[in-house]
């Protein structure tokens, strides 16, 4: 290989002295196999791809001020209490006499009771999609009236509750149930006793 | 003979413009890549239907694997020395040049502040023993990973706090850190997932 093709070989005994013509060419096959191999090495070392993400704002834990402080309407509060082995437990309302209902991460599960619950809004954000696309609406305005939706006034408020043997898993998807049936108002909280009390008998 | 002679010339492929390219590619990786690091856990992260993408610079990231093990570590090889400076006279360690070298070529580092100096004096084969990586501590007593993610903060106002954690991270693990970043008033986070397979509707 890598040979400089002049005359090796071509030089029999008495033949015609042409090989001082073109001395210098340079096989490159080898050189282009280990461009190729170099290639191949850094499409499979690297990650063109970027890592997908969730944001997420919780609480602070500074005291509110009782003006700022945001007090749900018993009729828009959902509880969501995650267990162990990717079980979901829900009521409305407030923890007494509450009416606790099991469910699932599944699609005809949470995401269903949750999209009944924010009917109104989840179909406004529907139109919302099929105007932008009609429209080729700027993206900023779209943002700026998805939030205005998002923040109506009949909103539920989701209050998440992952008790100590819920997965982080568990938690993700639910976060994601809330993007995915635009509620913009919910919040991680730890799990209080009268709400363990409600499903104590449930979870084994 | 001189038949022969031209048959064999004619399968010479002149390869220079083949060369041309490849190396066009190859530059080309070379410059648009950043190199997939080895973590030192595996982390198999939940999906999630956001499509958000995390920025590559001003990130602070902590890493939980399955067990429970916290990991920290942030971008920048200048920053990574600045902190690992402040976190040694936070704590009074000593650490070489050396050391610190160590440090900065890390992207996520999980020991307590007490054992870093152990765990960057080892090869890199033995880093990758789960018994080397004991993770940062995070409990009420003795919680480092606030001291981490505060100093790193005084190095980078602007940067991003990423969880990564495993999906089946126990909540109680998630749950302190969060806490711990509450305490520390950093309420603004980013959970990094991966794209829901199998796209539902």
């Amino acid at each position: 290989m890598a040979d400089i093709s002049s005359d090796s070989g071509s030089h029999k005994k008495g033949g015609k002295k042409r090989s001082k013509k073109a001395p210098t060419r340079i096989d490159f096959t080898p050189m282009v196999d280990l461009g190729f191999l170099l290639i191949t090495f850094f499409m499979l070392a690297t990650s063109l791809i970027k890592q997908q993400t969730m944001e997420i704002t919780m609480p602070s834990d500074k005291k509110v001020s009782e003006e700022n402080q945001t007090v749900a309407k018993a009729s828009q509060a959902v509880t969501l209490i995650l267990a162990k082995n990717d079980k979901v437990f829900y009521y409305f309302g407030q923890s007494e006499n509450a009416e606790i209902v099991e469910t699932n991460y599944s699609n005809s599960g949470l995401r269903t009771m949750l999209l009944k619950k924010n009917y109104e809004i989840a179909k406004q954000v529907e139109d919302l999609k099929v105007e932008k696309v009609k429209t080729k609406m700027a993206d900023e305005i779209y943002q700026k009236r998805l939030s205005e939706i998002k923040a109506g006034k009949n909103a539920p408020v989701v209050r998440i509750m992952a008790t100590d043997d819920a997965s982080y898993k568990n938690l993700v998807d639910a976060l994601d149930e809330m993007n995915i049936s635009s509620i913009s108002r919910y919040a991680v909280v730890d799990v209080d006793s009268a709400d363990m009390q409600l499903i104590r008998g449930k979870i084994n | 003979m001189p038949k022969v002679k031209v048959a064999r010339k004619s399968t010479w492929v002149d390869m220079t413009a083949m060369c041309d390219v490849a190396f066009l590619l190859l530059t080309f990786f070379i410059l648009t890549s950043n190199i997939v690091k080895k973590e030192p856990v595996l982390v198999y992260t939940p999906s999630s239907i956001s499509e958000i993408k995390i920025p590559e610079t001003n990130i602070m990231t902590i890493l939980v694997d399955k067990s429970g093990k916290v990991f920290f570590g942030i971008d920048g090889q200048d920053r990574r020395e600045q902190l690992i400076n402040k976190m040694a006279q936070k704590y009074g360690i000593i650490l070489s040049e050396a050391e610190i070298k160590q440090y900065t070529l890390l992207d996520v580092s999980g020991n307590p502040i007490g054992a870093m100096k152990d765990y960057l004096n080892l090869k890199l084969e033995e880093r990758e023993n789960p018994d080397n990586n004991l993770g940062i501590p995070v409990d009420s007593t003795d919680n480092q990973l606030k001291t981490w993610v505060k100093t790193a903060r005084e190095i980078n106002r602007d940067s991003r706090i990423a969880i990564k954690a495993d999906q089946n991270t126990p909540y109680s693990v998630i749950k302190k850190i969060m806490k711990s970043l509450q305490q520390i008033d950093e309420n603004r986070y980013n959970l990094i997932t991966r794209l829901e397979e199998g796209a539902e509707s």
